[in-house]
């Protein structure tokens, strides 16, 4: 096992166009569990099934350590790649009973008997589904058919395991159990595992990594909390938590993390500047909004109960619009006054 | 670690190559030969003397005429059942459906003699019942009024099916719109439905003219006892008094029966794509109106027109089967079961002609699913450029009469195929590589909707799991277009078993087929031994279609042709 090195790899295909993956370059550390993100049609399954080799780079080049898998002339199949992937359909074959489906990659590399076997019943169980091994795929719930595929993953020792939305088409309850599953069993190959969704939740949860896309370039590439903490630019800032983005004056420094007192003072110069001045995109998150007995002046366009809690926008003398939380109830329409507690220039 | 070039792409190598060669012996290389031919034998002025021929004239004149009268007779019998057995709420939708397929799927040749046993004044049927004509009136068939209503009977399905397509996709929404503006059921009718479904109508019967441009069976058996020739069946004649002009003569009357077909067909095409209006909202639901009284009228109508063209033909078909003699009226005394005796045990001929037809049908449905599983998978899963250039070329000599196909390959292999040396003329294996031409759609059709039916990752998973093309094909592709492709080799056996008009061109002694063998007993007077043998052959036509039938719900869409 080695890391997996993406260089400046593009894809464009034949249909025109702009490009689908745009120079992209990516470093994955050996048993790292990087989570790609973006909104659908960003070019990240693009990404994985580059990675697969289902599809070629039109430019760039894929590499396992020293190992090149793909450049714009030559690749190494998909199958030489030691590869297992979880598809969004599962891809069980429905003709094969789940022994059948997990067994097959032993079967074709030759392991036959007792081997067989025992590997197959290994990889079930670490998926708790050893009773269900006759069964045929058709019989098994969503869960139970996405376990299977990710048993099959397990079974051969990969040296990259990746999946393309996984958890697209399970409910919410499932998500939460699977996501669990997916750790364990990241923890216990100790397999490289590149894991596409357009969910952050289900990327914050699971990845040791997050790499954000959008039209097909790489925006940012950091731990969970880093990324969240300190997004880099306007789409990473928007696509990342819930905050609004406030364009205000540029403020003095290269500080990025802002407190009350510096909003205080970017909200009333942005009142006497007119807009001269440099503007800055400050994403604010809704829990850093605290309505408070004084601060800035704020009316409240809608209200939603979401059980727990309720959900505002609020928007600014200006127009602009903040999201924030609220215990009770407001009214729309309603004038409050708000304070800023933290804020992130992008 | 080996690195083949541009292997993103799931297929091995060999695989375009193959399919080009397939497309290329089966459609490009015959229908190629023959245009050659056409021409070079037209410039060199051997085509002024064919053309100044009356009789080619009369020829084409009657197979227009014909044809067309024919195609009038099936637009109104197959256009009846669609709109009734689609629109309306008739009991009995299946049967009815089913029954109305079989005179297409019935071999023409059987169609004709199931009719002149019905009527005329030889009928044992008739004579049965005390019906019969006074012996020397003419049989009324032998006339070009016979053998278009006989092209009516055996290709209304093709405009049933044509226009039972459009009515289904018709939406219910728009209907239903109609009816709260205030139309009443017969003005949804006239204003919506039919204006929507004359593409239908006008692409089922251009099939149906170049699917009568092209018949055999009907004119060689109904047409030549009174001097009646279309252009298939002078060819047919041309070659039974083989000359030094014939081949010349051939390949242009082809080309006129091909220049017919393509016209035909381009008509077909061009009402499908001009007159497409967009359907929007909810298709698929069928608006079902209320006969209300009217509904024992139009069940009444419905199985007594099934009771003409089906079931009292091959009543007839049997009565003459179990009559000792032709002209021999039929009773509980005279009834004899000595025709079936003597096809199946006695006379050599007949049971040649069933192990021809049985081994060539086998082969040909078996050989041609291996080259169609691969052309299908190559056409749907692939990203060539050529592919849809190669689909058009797979479905052209299909859509071409069988003559034609039968008269390029003639051309083709009339000298010892070069290099080998060896002449396949005159052979069993001409019959069966324009079997193999002629079918190549029928097997690939089923092929292809399973093939785009397949969710593309169960094969990625299989490539990830380290299989390679062979092995996918055996574990994973084959196994699960396994009903797809079982559709296609009864479809293509079904089909090839009853065919005539191919294999009564390129027979010899020791090959013929079924359809050969009943076209000529019947030639040679044996009305009695052909009845027995059509008897035979369409009871094992009724198993096969009973057999798809039961298998049509675990089948992707639109592989069993009579199911929408």
């Amino acid at each position: 096992m080695a890391k997996l090195i993406l260089n400046s790899l593009s894809k464009s295909f034949e249909t025109g166009g702009r490009p689908a993956v745009n120079g992209l370059s990516l470093t994955v550390r050996e048993g790292g569990f990087l989570a790609l993100l973006g909104p659908s049609g960003c070019g990240k399954t693009t990404v994985l099934r580059m990675i697969a080799g289902f599809e070629q780079p039109t430019e760039g080049s894929i590499l396992l350590g020293e190992r090149l898998l793909a450049d714009a002339s030559e690749m190494v199949p998909p199958e030489h790649r030691n590869m297992a992937m979880v598809f969004q359909s599962y891809a069980l074959w429905p003709h094969m009973s789940v022994a059948e489906n997990v067994g097959y990659p032993l079967k074709v590399r030759g392991i036959s008997g007792e081997k067989r076997q025992r590997k197959v019943k290994d990889a079930l169980s670490a998926v708790r589904l050893e009773s269900y091994a006759d069964r045929q795929p058709a019989d098994l719930s969503g869960g139970q058919r996405q376990r299977v595929a990710l048993a099959r993953c397990l079974v051969t020792e990969p040296d990259v395991v990746l999946l393309d939305e996984p958890l697209a088409n399970l409910d919410r309850h499932l998500r939460q159990e699977m996501e669990e599953t997916f750790r364990e069993f990241h923890a216990r190959s100790g397999a490289t595992m590149i894991y596409v969704t357009h969910d952050q939740a289900e990327a914050m949860a699971l990845a040791t990594d997050v790499a954000v896309m959008s039209e097909g370039r790489l925006l940012q590439v950091a731990a969970p909390e880093e990324i969240y903490a300190s997004p880099d630019g306007r789409l990473v800032g928007g696509l990342i938590g819930q905050g609004a983005i406030l364009s205000l004056p540029s403020p003095d420094g290269d500080r990025r993390l802002l407190d009350w007192p510096a909003m205080q003072s970017l909200l009333s110069t942005r009142e006497i500047g007119q807009g001269n001045d440099p503007v800055a995109d400050i994403l604010v998150r809704p829990q850093d909004v605290e309505i408070a007995a004084e601060g800035v002046a704020v009316s409240v366009l809608s209200v939603l109960f979401e059980g727990e809690r309720y959900a505002l926008r609020l928007a600014l003398a200006d127009g602009q619009t903040l999201r924030a939380f609220s215990r009770r109830s407001v009214k729309v329409g309603d004038t409050l006054t708000v304070i800023i507690r933290s804020a992130w220039r992008l | 670690m080996t690195r083949p070039k541009n292997q993103g792409n799931s297929q091995p190598r060999w695989l375009f190559p193959f399919v080009v060669t397939v497309i290329f012996c089966l459609s490009v290389l015959p229908l190629g030969r023959l245009a050659v031919t056409g021409i070079v034998s037209a410039m060199q002025g051997g085509a002024h003397q064919l053309l100044s021929d009356p009789a080619l004239w009369q020829a084409v004149y009657d197979t227009l005429t014909t044809s067309f009268f024919g195609m009038i007779a099936a637009v109104v019998l197959g256009g009846g059942f669609a709109l009734l057995l689609t629109l309306f709420d008739v009991r009995g939708k299946a049967a009815l459906g089913f029954l109305f397929m079989l005179p297409t799927m019935i071999p023409p040749q059987v169609t004709a003699l199931s009719w002149i046993g019905m009527t005329g004044p030889s009928s044992t049927l008739l004579k049965a019942l005390g019906l019969a004509p006074p012996l020397g009136s003419p049989q009324p068939l032998y006339s070009i009024g016979g053998i278009a209503l006989l092209y009516g009977v055996q290709n209304a399905a093709l405009v049933y099916l044509s226009l039972r397509a459009g009515l289904l996709a018709l939406p219910r929404d728009g209907v239903e719109a109609a009816r709260l503006s205030g139309a009443s059921s017969w003005q949804v009718l006239k204003d919506v439905i039919l204006p929507l479904s004359l593409p239908g109508f006008a692409a089922g019967a251009a099939i149906a003219f170049v699917s009568c441009v092209g018949n055999f069976g009907i004119p060689a058996i109904l047409g030549i006892p009174a001097s009646i020739y279309t252009l298939p069946t002078l060819i047919y004649s041309k070659f039974s008094s083989f000359g030094p002009g014939t081949f010349a003569d051939v390949s242009l009357l082809s080309a006129m029966i091909a220049i017919l077909s393509v016209a035909g067909l381009a008509v077909e095409e061009r009402v499908l794509r001009g007159r497409d209006y967009r359907v929007i909202g909810l298709s698929g639901q069928v608006a079902v109106f209320r006969l209300g009284s009217w509904r024992w009228f139009a069940e009444i109508a419905l199985w007594l027109t099934i009771l003409i063209i089906l079931v009292m033909p091959l009543t007839a078909l049997v009565a003459s089967s179990l009559a000792p003699a032709y002209g021999v009226p039929l009773s509980s005394s005279t009834a004899t079961i000595q025709a079936y005796e003597e096809i199946l045990f006695r006379q050599t001929v007949t049971r040649t002609a069933f192990t021809n037809s049985v081994t060539l049908s086998l082969t040909t449905a078996f050989g041609l699913l291996a080259a169609t599983v691969l052309t299908g998978y190559f056409l749907v899963r692939g990203r060539s450029r050529f592919a849809p250039v190669i689909a058009a070329l797979a479905e052209i000599p299909y859509a071409l009469p069988g003559i034609v196909l039968a008269v390029a390959f003639i051309l083709v292999f009339a000298a010892p195929v070069p290099v080998i040396g060896v002449s396949i003329y005159g052979t069993i294996w001409i019959i069966l590589i324009t079997y193999f031409s002629s079918f190549f759609a029928v097997s690939l059709k089923p092929v292809m909707s399973a093939f785009r039916q397949l969710d593309p990752s169960l094969e990625e998973a299989a490539r990830l799991s380290g299989a390679r093309f062979g092995r996918r094909l055996a574990d994973i592709l084959v196994p699960l277009v396994a009903p797809a492709a079982g559709a296609s080799v009864i479809l293509v056996f079904l089909i090839a078993c009853n065919e005539l008009t191919i294999s009564a061109l390129l027979w010899s002694a020791g090959t013929q087929t079924l359809g050969v063998v009943i076209y000529n007993l019947d030639d040679s007077g044996s009305f009695n031994l052909a009845s027995a043998l059509s008897v035979l052959v369409v009871f094992m036509v009724v198993v096969m279609m009973l057999v798809l039938e039961l298998m049509a719900k675990r089948l992707p869409k639109g592989v069993v042709p009579w199911r929408s």
